[in-house]
């Protein structure tokens, strides 16, 4: 456990002390800040977060790429790789160090929206419900965004790659459902169940199902276990 | 043959056994039946040219990847099936420095002893001393990524030996780095082989006779010749090998060549309509001078007399035998 703790605290540190994931944590709050007071320029705006939450969902496509794109692909880059694959830890606590550093820093910046609830709180009275449920949603949406970023960072040396391809998964999970109404019965089922905005749209409607929940951890675990195997796959290849 | 190999396993001596390791990137093996054994607190140097099968044979040894076909134990471990505990006690210096270069070097060492499961207070006692070691005590606290080339293998050494590792391994400890760095860079290994098991490839002939007790030199991935370095080079003085091509019959050139004094073995082909002759010759003898008079005082024709490239001395003329610079 102390070796996930080392390599988690080693990322939080090169998180914090990069210009890098400063400009990522901006970007997120201009564009959820900018999504949050869409609505004020209707004439009787919604004392809500329901804006912010899309506004997250959507950069979270390209920032949580961005944010994971480095983990593993610059080690193999470096050569580092070889130092951590010799060094007596295991390969999961490699990847799950790594995914907890980048879930830390997605934590935090998160918690930097949380004035925009404050506002709300202070100059409105909204229904407190579905904010306190969007933030899970979102910070669940989020893992499972990571868990992919860290597969692709796994299976290359090219960050590029790694942002491109994880980024291109992403947007096809999220748009999965748009897609479902062009095919019809048991397709259509399956593609709404495998889309992520289907699950994440009881979040932002307060409504906090079980069957949500187990669906993003689910994806997290499943892709947080590819990427340990797909290290382990790499002393083999 | 496998009771003693198993003897051997059980020797409290022996540090690292290599039997028949073989690997493969694609059809090609990099390695091909690789056996050696080193024993506890020796320095022994893989010699070869690159691309020889160095630096494949060192990250089998240290588990990061797992040979095709054969078996590595070091310390009594299996580097396969028992690989944490093979890999504790390993210290590994890969040929590209692997370096965080935004880190500074006390962290990155601390940030190395935590990996290897040290105790915070005993990583605070190694990283003074090994900064002492390998001098970098002006440098403690700056970025790796400013450091110049020999500095950042000092670095590399450092982490190799925080943990005190029973085996230190190093991929061509010295390549790239200037002369004078390259000077006190083998001091270094010199000193640190007094007290620990050192393995270490190096394409420079000098630099592994200087350093190294015992030397493989590995060639197209098989080892090709196991020695201290004072008995290799007494090994290439001379010739062992000649291939003669005489004109007389078969039955009377074979004893007469088998005559010749210091000649060991004689063998015959028929190479295209021609006698072609293979002389094995005592080691260190040049013997070029009588065969020919042999052949030629009995009326035959020497159609053609040449030294068979012994493998060893094709090996060594591939291999730096000099100092070079840069």
């Amino acid at each position: 456990m102390r070796t996930v703790q080392a390599v988690a605290w080693k990322e939080i540190q090169v998180y914090f002390g990069n210009p890098m994931a400063y400009i990522v944590g901006l970007i997120f709050l201009a564009v959820t800040g900018f999504f949050f007071v869409l609505d004020l320029g209707n004439p009787f705006p919604e004392a809500s977060l329901g804006n912010f939450y899309q506004g997250a969902t959507i950069i979270l496509i390209l920032l949580a790429p961005a944010l994971t794109m480095r983990l593993l692909a610059e080690e193999q880059k470096l050569g580092t790789i070889e130092l951590l694959l010799t060094s007596p830890i295991r390969d999961w606590e490699i990847i799950i160090g790594k995914y907890l550093a980048s879930l830390v820093f997605l934590l935090s910046m998160i918690m930097l929206t949380l004035y925009y609830p404050l506002l709300l709180f202070f100059f409105a009275d909204p229904d407190p419900g579905p904010i306190y449920s969007g933030y899970l949603g979102l910070v669940l949406y989020g893992s499972a965004a990571l868990s992919i970023g860290i597969l692709t960072s796994t299976l290359t040396s090219n960050q590029i790659v790694a942002f491109v391809v994880s980024a291109g998964v992403l947007l096809l999970l999220f748009f999965a459902n748009t897609g479902a109404t062009a095919v019809g019965g048991f397709w259509a089922t399956l593609v709404n169940e495998i889309g992520m905005r289907s699950h994440f749209a009881d979040f932002d409607r307060g409504v906090i199902d079980t069957k949500h929940i187990f669906y993003f951890l689910s994806v997290t675990a499943f892709f947080l276990f590819v990427s340990i195997r797909a290290l382990e796959s790499r002393r083999w290849r | 043959m496998t009771s003693e190999l198993n003897a051997d396993v059980l020797n409290e001596d022996v540090m690292i056994q290599a039997s028949g390791l073989t690997h493969y990137y694609g059809p090609q093996p990099a390695i091909e039946d690789v056996n050696f054994r080193v024993k506890r607190g020796e320095v022994l140097g893989f010699l070869g040219p690159n691309g020889a099968g160095k630096t494949t044979t060192m990250r089998i040894i240290t588990g990061f990847m797992p040979p095709t076909q054969g078996k590595v134990t070091l310390g009594g471990y299996d580097v396969v099936e028992q690989s944490l505990q093979a890999r504790r006690k390993v210290g590994y210096l890969p040929e590209t420095v692997p370096l965080y270069t935004e880190m500074s070097v006390a962290s990155y060492l601390n940030y190395m002893g935590t990996l290897r499961g040290m105790e915070p207070k005993r990583i605070k006692l190694r990283i003074s001393e090994v900064i002492d070691v390998c001098r970098l005590g002006d440098y403690r606290k700056t970025i790796i990524g400013k450091l110049s080339k020999g500095f950042r293998q000092r670095v590399g050494i450092a982490q190799a030996i925080l943990h005190e590792p029973e085996v230190l391994v190093m991929d061509e400890p010295t390549i790239g780095i200037d002369p004078i760095q390259v000077v006190e860079t083998r001091k270094l290994i010199q000193d640190l082989g007094k007290q620990q098991t050192v393995v270490l490839s190096s394409h420079i002939l000098p630099e592994v006779s200087m350093i190294c007790g015992r030397v493989l030199i590995i060639h197209q991935g098989r080892i090709v010749a196991e020695d201290t370095p004072d008995n290799l080079a007494q090994r290439l003085q001379g010739v062992d090998q000649l291939q003669v091509e005489v004109g007389g019959p078969p039955s009377e050139v074979l004893p007469a060549l088998q005559r010749v004094k210091g000649v060991t073995e004689v063998t015959h082909r028929r190479q295209q309509n021609r006698d072609v002759y293979v002389v094995k010759v005592q080691q260190g003898q040049d013997l070029r001078d009588e065969i020919s008079r042999a052949v030629i005082s009995s009326g035959w024709s020497l159609l053609n007399l040449q030294q068979v490239g012994m493998s060893l001395e094709d090996i060594f003329l591939r291999l730096t035998t000099q100092e070079e610079l840069g």
